[in-house]
This record gives structure tokens, C-alpha cells and sequence, in this order.
């Protein structure tokens, strides 16, 4: 298990080089969110008895927190098919878990971080979270469930045109059909059960009560939990498998 | 050190590597020779454990590298046919990442570095980002990197690939000093010069077949010494003869034009296939 360092150490080295353009870029989203449905409609509105941008805001930490931990998925595609640094990793004397754990907590540290920007927006649009443990907890299971699913996809796909696909086709609509921006409430009953079934819903009902203080639907931070342990457990035994 | 028992590997209806057994002893050079596409990359891919082997077994320093790969593993180091640094990052942290793989702790990481650094000649370049290097000291690095755990066997695969003719040599010397520090190479190459001046033994691989092996004195003997290269108009045939005398003897019955020479390694290559080696 040791060698996860190695693993881990090349993501916090390349997350250190691009520190800033990660910053910037994990901003944009959210920013235009905030703006356009917070400014735009959030004063008008309410939703699930809070103003629409107190709804939403967790939201875009459900949204940031998963994009972004799911994007290291693309960055092992890179390592693997472009760059080939993927090879170092397979040819040193480190264990398959070895390697997932030093992926998987790559991709939750970027979406702590994609988190922590919301936060700040969060004080900038004077949104007042419950930034606790519990909070902390909620975000760690989305991004660890993230993370894990797109350790799977990078080492199931071929090629980066597999992965934008994948991207296109399972992500976009996850992340704004899982009541990020809306609530589920207003979907018909049909549409709700099958959305409820996606690990982002549970995800976001869990985030969404730390941040805003409510009760925690503890059987919705389980659900997501099994979701990643399910993905890491699969992630892991790709990584052998994609060996040719 | 490293044996190879009827290793086989198919993709789909593609035989890449067909029931090849090999031993490569210990401290030896060894050249694996033939055109691309022979199956050199499969075999190296194999024995670095890249790639599950079809059928056959394969060990490195007695350990079988499917059931027991992470032991094995710990012996080699690998130099890749394709550079695969991270670029962005400095030679050093390059290295950091490498060592941490294996295992070392960040004193031993930052010595050996030093050391590795300035036996391939980038002392001066630890710190600098890996994408402002040239070529050759790419190279260089991916070599550093491989030798930095204390590998005791070294697999390259076609290192010389891309290199201008000095940054060839340069690296060649390199190799020697290698070998001669104990370390068993394993050096895959269609470069026939390579394989003659640096190898104690090669094996000549053609569509997955091993063709041929022993020193490459003894090959280029077999084959005959001398060799007639024959111009018939677009077409260049070879005859092999065991000394010039018997060679003179048929250039002067040539009609067209005929040149005499030494023969190598290629020409093992030609008689045994028919072909030359096409990179």
C-alpha cells in the first residue's frame, strides 16, 4: 500500500503547478451560476422554503465537487494514452489498491478544493453554510464516489474521444438533472424515482443539509458511501484488467 | 536472471510472441534484435508485467512475474521505447515520484538522484522542467529514473530511437558503464551497429520467433564472414563466403556490379529470412 505516495505525490505536484489556472478555472462555472440563476433569480424566488440562492448554492458544491473529482479521469486518460506516465506506475512494485488510493485521493483533494472556492462565493453572495464535520463528510463521500467512478471509466475507455463521450452522456446529465439547480419535487414521480437512483442525488440531498443546517439524511450519505466503495472496489480491479 | 519458458502472446487472431523460451544470465548484455512489429515491445511488456502473457511463464531473479510480479518488479528497472516523463514536473521531482514508487525514503531519493544525475550528465538540470530538455537529455533522465531504485536488471526498449548519431554514442558509452557497475541489460533495438557493439549475446527476433542466438561473432560466422552484395539492376542480392578469397573468386564471375565487405549482423538477418531489417 505504500507506494500510494508516489501516486499521490505526482497528483499534489501537478496540482501545485497549476495552482492558479486550476483556481481560475474551477471558478468560472460556479461564478456564472451564481450570477446569472443567484442574482438573476435568486431574489425572487424561493425554494424548499430558502431563498433560491441558498438552495443552489449547495447545489453547485454537489456539481463542483463531483466534476471535478470525476476529471481525474481525463487526466489518467492523458497519462495513460498521450503521456504514457500511467506505465511508470504499472511497472513499479505497487499494488493495484496501491495505485487506486493514490488516484482516488488525487480527485478528492481537487473536489475539496473545487468546494472551497464555492464556499468563498458563498461569503461573497452573503450565503451563510454550516461549514462542520458533518459538511466535510458529505463532500468527502461525493468526491470519493467520483474519484472511484472515474478511475473505472479511464481504465475501461480507449481513447480521450470514449472519454469525452462519457463525459457528454453520463456526467453533464447527472449534474444538472440531480436537483443541483432545481428541486427534485418538481420533477413527475416517475422522473424522481429514476433520478433518485444516480449516486449525485443522494450526494446532493446529504450536502445540501449539512450546508444548510437541516437534519442529516443519514440514509443518503450511507447510500452515496456504498456507491464509492462499490466504484473504488470495481476502479481497483480495472486497473489489473486493463492491462492488454 | 531472466528466463522465459514458452512465452506466447496473441491479440485476438495475431500471434505477437509465439512460445519463446530464453534465459538471459546474470551481468550479461543482451540484445534483443529484429524489425518492428518482431515482438521486442511484447516481450519487454511481458517481463515488466505491462501485459499478461497469453501462455508461458517468465521469471526475473527466480520470481515468476504473474504470481509473484511486485517481487519481481523490485529487480528491474525499465527505459522506455516512448520518453514517458511528466513534463511539467523538474528531472528532480520526476525522480521523487520514481523513488517514492519504490519505496525509498526522500534522503536516499535526493542522494541516489545526485548520483544518477551526474552519471548520465544532468547535475546542472535537476531543477529544470523536464520540457525545456532536449531529446537526448530526455533520454538521459528516463535512464537516471530507471537506474535510481538499484535495479539489478535494466530493460530497454529501443532507447536509441530518435537520437542524433553522437547522442547515440554518447548513450552507447553510457550502456557499457552500466553493464560494467553489474546491472544485467536487456536492450531491445533495430539498430544492427547497436546490437554488434554492445551486446555479449543477441537474439534475433522475427514475427515472434526467436530465429536465432549466441554471440554476435558466432552469428555473423555462421552466416559466412565475407558477403558479395550483387547489383542486377534495382535489385541487391547478397552471397555469404567463409573467406575473401572464395568471395574475389565469385565477384569476378559478376557481370553487373559487385562490392565485397565484412558481413554483420543484418546479414544473419537476410540469410535466415530473406529480408532486411526495415525499421
Amino acid at each position: 500500500m505504500k507506494g500510494f505516495a508516489g501516486v499521490f505525490t505526482r497528483e499534489l505536484l501537478i496540482i501545485k503547478k497549476r495552482f492558479l489556472k486550476m483556481l481560475i478555472s474551477f471558478s468560472i462555472t460556479p461564478l456564472l451560476y451564481l450570477i446569472a440563476f443567484g442574482w438573476g433569480l435568486g431574489q425572487r424566488m424561493t425554494v424548499e422554503g430558502v431563498p433560491y440562492i441558498t438552495f443552489l448554492i449547495p447545489g453547485l458544491i454537489a456539481m463542483g465537487s463531483m466534476t471535478r473529482s470525476f476529471a481525474i479521469s481525463s487526466e489518467i486518460n492523458i497519462a495513460r494514452f498521450y503521456w504514457r506516465i500511467f506505465e511508470e506506475f504499472q511497472a513499479a512494485p505497487v499494488s493495484d489498491l496501491a495505485i487506486a488510493v493514490g488516484e482516488v485521493l488525487g480527485g478528492i483533494l481537487r473536489g475539496f478544493l473545487a468546494t472551497a472556492i464555492i464556499c468563498l462565493f458563498a461569503l461573497l453572495f452573503r450565503v451563510r453554510l454550516h461549514v462542520n464535520c458533518v459538511f466535510l463528510l458529505a463532500v468527502l463521500a461525493n468526491a470519493f464516489t467520483f474519484s472511484s467512478l472515474a478511475l473505472i471509466t479511464s481504465m475501461i475507455v480507449r481513447s480521450h474521444a470514449d472519454q469525452s463521450m462519457l463525459n457528454n452522456f453520463v456526467i453533464t446529465p447527472m449534474a444538472f438533472l440531480c436537483g443541483t439547480v432545481f428541486s427534485l419535487k418538481a420533477l413527475p414521480g416517475w422522473a424522481h424515482i429514476l433520478i433518485a437512483w444516480l449516486p449525485l442525488s443522494p450526494a446532493t440531498r446529504a450536502i445540501r443539509a449539512a450546508a444548510l443546517g437541516r437534519p442529516m439524511p443519514w440514509g443518503a450519505l450511507v447510500t452515496v458511501f456504498c456507491f464509492g466503495i462499490v466504484f473504488f472496489i470495481l476502479g481497483t480491479y480495472t486497473i489489473r484488467s486493463a492491462k492488454a | 536472471m531472466i528466463r522465459m519458458e514458452n512465452l506466447t502472446k496473441r491479440y485476438g487472431k495475431n500471434t505477437a510472441l509465439n512460445n519463446l523460451t530464453l534465459h538471459v544470465k546474470e551481468g550479461e548484455f543482451f540484445g534483443y534484435l529484429g524489425p518492428n512489429g518482431a515482438g521486442k515491445t511484447t516481450t519487454v511488456k511481458i517481463l515488466t508485467s505491462l501485459v499478461k502473457p497469453t501462455a508461458g511463464t517468465a521469471t526475473i531473479g527466480g520470481h515468476d512475474i504473474t504470481r509473484s510480479s511486485l517481487a519481481a518488479k523490485k529487480l528491474i528497472g525499465v527505459v522506455p521505447q516512448a520518453i514517458n516523463l511528466d513534463m511539467e514536473l523538474t528531472a528532480w521531482e520526476n525522480l521523487l515520484i520514481h523513488g517514492l514508487l519504490y519505496r525509498m525514503k526522500r534522503g536516499a531519493i535526493r542522494a541516489e538522484a545526485r548520483k544518477w544525475a551526474a552519471f548520465v550528465g544532468l547535475s546542472g538540470a535537476l531543477d529544470k522542467p523536464v520540457n525545456t530538455f532536449s531529446g537526448g537529455m530526455k533520454r538521459r533522465l528516463t535512464i537516471a529514473r530507471a537506474l535510481l531504485h538499484g535495479p539489478r536488471v535494466l530493460f530497454m526498449d529501443e532507447p536509441t530511437v530518435g537520437l542524433d548519431a553522437s547522442g547515440r554514442r554518447d548513450l552507447w558509452g553510457l550502456l557499457k558503464r552500466i553493464n560494467r557497475e553489474g546491472a544485467t541489460i536487456f536492450l531491445t533495438t533495430h539498430y544492427i551497429e547497436e546490437a554488434e557493439a554492445l551486446c555479449d549475446r543477441v537474439g534475433i527476433l522475427d514475427r515472434g520467433r526467436l530465429i536465432a542466438l549466441d554471440t554476435p561473432a558466432a552469428l555473423i560466422a555462421s552466416a559466412g564472414k565475407i558477403v558479395v552484395d550483387v547489383f542486377e539492376g534495382d535489385t541487391l542480392t547478397s552471397r555469404f563466403f567463409p573467406d575473401r578469397a572464395s568471395a574475389g573468386a565469385f565477384a569476378a564471375t559478376v557481370q553487373g556490379s559487385a562490392t565485397i565487405r565484412n558481413a554483420n549482423l543484418e546479414d544473419v538477418f537476410v540469410k535466415l529470412t530473406g529480408r532486411r531489417v526495415v525499421p
